[in-house]
């Protein structure tokens, strides 16, 4: 519909030259907004582009790193990034839902879960490294679990399950009352409710968070650095107790060398990262849709 | 039927986590092997040195595929840590042992032996536009780098100098280079003004140091070479001539205080372990080539051949 049609047919076109010229600045400035956000990414994006694509390469996703440029790869740390994401996920998924769970549905709400639920938002916010330096001391030594890929999970779960938890609670409060009595009045349990009624229909909003929990775990380097330290290995992970490097770490080692060349790898390394990343984001919301669509059926 | 598709989906997403994990096990076993030479050889410490110990280890899993060896960087402190802990069987160190870490070492019965492999000149560098500044006393260095430095523009130094405003970039406090060029400069490690840049990246130093005016700045030969076209290094004079840093005058110490050296630590008990013995003894073959090539300046084959006896004895 064109301006004139609008005003026409809401009559509005006598009296509103002021509301329209805001409207416009306020149409204008959303626009600067969307602008600066996506300049800033565009730029990055065509910089890490322009520095990185002439080294991206078969071999670069199927060698160990070296010292010499044209030989160089990631393998180690493709896959260990695979091996700590995937038991990060596979920790994160069911503790962060059933913490989630027990504080929307079970937990009474008194001071005590006041206090949990502002601690939960809090840690949220704590630097990484400190996570890094929490499960050095706790996972790689305390539990005597090494320098492992379980020990870098279990960190990783730890940074980002605050996250999950605080997704998965507005997820499960969209729910709406009536359902959920509806159920009580069938009949159902606690369990019943939660499990057929409330997670069918939370499950879109929890995978958007465990996925952006888990984007934001797989590019996190400082407290990998302290929990691995590892930058050159020939090996990949065969087991959760193995010695591990992760995307991160390859592209900090890379970015700190001397010689100029290793920059462009190390935005080669960043290209590979931003793909797994946004191959994981689809996943999420290709999930996201099929759950959404089947739990309407 | 709400029941089964969220069963369905949370045992999809555990099968593909699962499956991840599955396939990258099919990647392991890639190469024949020659040697029959296996096992881990644990190595931490130094970033200076881990592109030595990183060449090292590259040249010897093209000779010996089935053993790893894994570089980590932690830095010499925390390196030292882990090393007077056993956790380690080598320790890059680009200082000597300091006395508390040798005690915590001896406290935990880890016997170990020093390895001189070479040396590193830290170099002091001006951006290149910079035509006032050919040659520096360490007093004049002190002068600049001291805490509570009165000199703000490089004319404070002295009349010889314009006024342009002095920018300093240094490395950050838990790097090795800091402690090493407060020590020699300031008289005691850690002691720096904090009226500087810091970063513990060398290269966002090069890039300060390079696009600032009246810049002054400091870190490893091996960042300077790879810049040389941005950067102007500036002779060092510590009462007996101007010396600039080049790999003459870093190995044979003429570029005093500023060449530091660099030193592997061995576990001694690690050397009954056939592949740490192996590891090392490539690592005294060759390392001298590879040091030179990653832009460090190799210490003497007399040094390398006495080194070799060393390890031979244990």
């Amino acid at each position: 519909m064109t301006d004139e049609n609008f005003n026409k047919q809401y009559d509005l076109a006598p009296h509103s030259r002021g509301r329209r010229t805001k409207s416009i600045i306020f149409y204008l400035l959303l626009l600067t907004a969307i602008g600066v956000s996506f300049t800033g990414l565009l730029s990055l994006i065509i910089e890490i582009s322009r520095e990185g694509l002439p080294w991206l390469s078969w071999h670069f996703l199927t060698e160990f790193p070296s010292r010499f440029t044209e030989k160089a790869g990631m393998k180690s740390a493709i896959m260990g990034t695979v091996w700590v994401i995937s038991f990060t996920a596979l920790i994160i998924i069911p503790v962060g839902i059933g913490a989630a769970f027990y504080l929307e549905e079970y937990a009474k709400k008194n001071l005590l879960s006041k206090i949990i639920e502002i601690n939960i938002s809090n840690l949220a916010g704590v630097p990484s490294i400190v996570y890094g330096l929490l499960g050095l001391s706790v996972f790689v030594y305390y539990m005597g679990l090494g320098r492992s890929v379980l020990a870098g999970a279990l960190t990783l779960s730890l940074l980002v399950l605050p996250i999950v938890i605080v997704v998965s609670r507005e997820a499960i409060r969209t729910v709406p009352e009536s359902h959920k009595q509806a159920a009580y009045a069938l009949g159902a349990n606690r369990f019943q409710v939660v499990y057929k009624i409330i997670l069918p229909q939370a499950i879109p909003g929890i995978m958007t968070g465990t996925i952006l929990a888990l984007s934001r775990a797989i590019g996190e380097a400082a407290p990998m650095i302290a929990i691995s330290a590892l930058v050159y290995l020939t090996f990949v992970p065969t087991n959760p107790l193995d010695r591990f490097s992760v995307m991160p770490i390859q592209i900090f080692n890379w970015i700190s060398r001397p010689q100029d060349e290793f920059r462009g790898l190390a935005a080669a390394g960043i290209i590979v990262l931003l793909i797994t990343l946004i191959a994981m984001n689809a996943l999420a919301i290709y999930i996201r849709n099929r759950t959404q669509t089947r739990s309407e059926e | 039927m709400v029941f089964n598709n969220v069963g369905r989906t949370v045992l999809a997403l555990s099968i593909s986590s699962l499956l991840f994990v599955g396939c990258s096990s099919t990647n392991e076993i890639e190469t024949s092997s020659t040697s029959s030479l296996n096992g881990t050889v644990e190595i931490d410490g130094s970033s200076t040195v881990f592109p030595i110990s990183e060449a090292v280890a590259e040249e010897f899993y093209s000779q010996y595929p089935n053993v790893r060896a894994n570089v980590a960087v932690s830095g010499t402190g925390g390196g030292f840590k882990r090393f007077a802990n056993g956790e380690t069987d080598i320790n890059n160190a680009s200082r000597e042992m300091r006395e508390g870490e040798r005690l915590a070492a001896i406290d935990n019965g880890v016997e170990f032996i020093e390895l001189r492999i070479g040396t590193d000149g830290l170099s002091v560098l001006v951006d290149p536009s910079n035509n006032y500044v050919d040659c520096l006393t360490t007093s004049e260095l002190k002068n600049i780098w001291e805490p509570g430095t009165k000199i703000e523009y490089w004319s404070d130094l002295g009349q010889k100098f314009p006024e342009q405003k002095i920018n300093r970039f240094g490395p950050d406090t838990d790097s090795g280079t800091f402690d090493f060029f407060t020590e020699k400069i300031n008289g005691e490690a850690q002691v720096s003004t904090d009226q500087y840049q810091a970063s513990p990246d060398d290269n966002v130093l090069v890039r300060g140091i390079s696009g600032t005016k009246g810049s002054i700045g400091y870190f490893g030969y091996a960042y300077y070479q790879e810049n040389k076209e941005n950067l102007k290094v500036i002779a060092v004079d510590d009462g007996r001539g101007c010396i600039t840093p080049n790999p003459t005058t870093i190995a044979d110490g003429s570029y005093s205080p500023l060449s530091r050296p660099l030193f592997l630590y061995i576990n001694v008990e690690s050397l009954n372990k056939p592949q740490v013995k192996a590891f090392v003894d490539f690592y005294l073959t060759h390392g001298a080539k590879l040091a030179n090539e990653v832009g460090y300046i190799a210490s003497s084959d007399e040094v390398y051949a006495a080194n070799q006896r060393l390890v031979n004895t244990k």
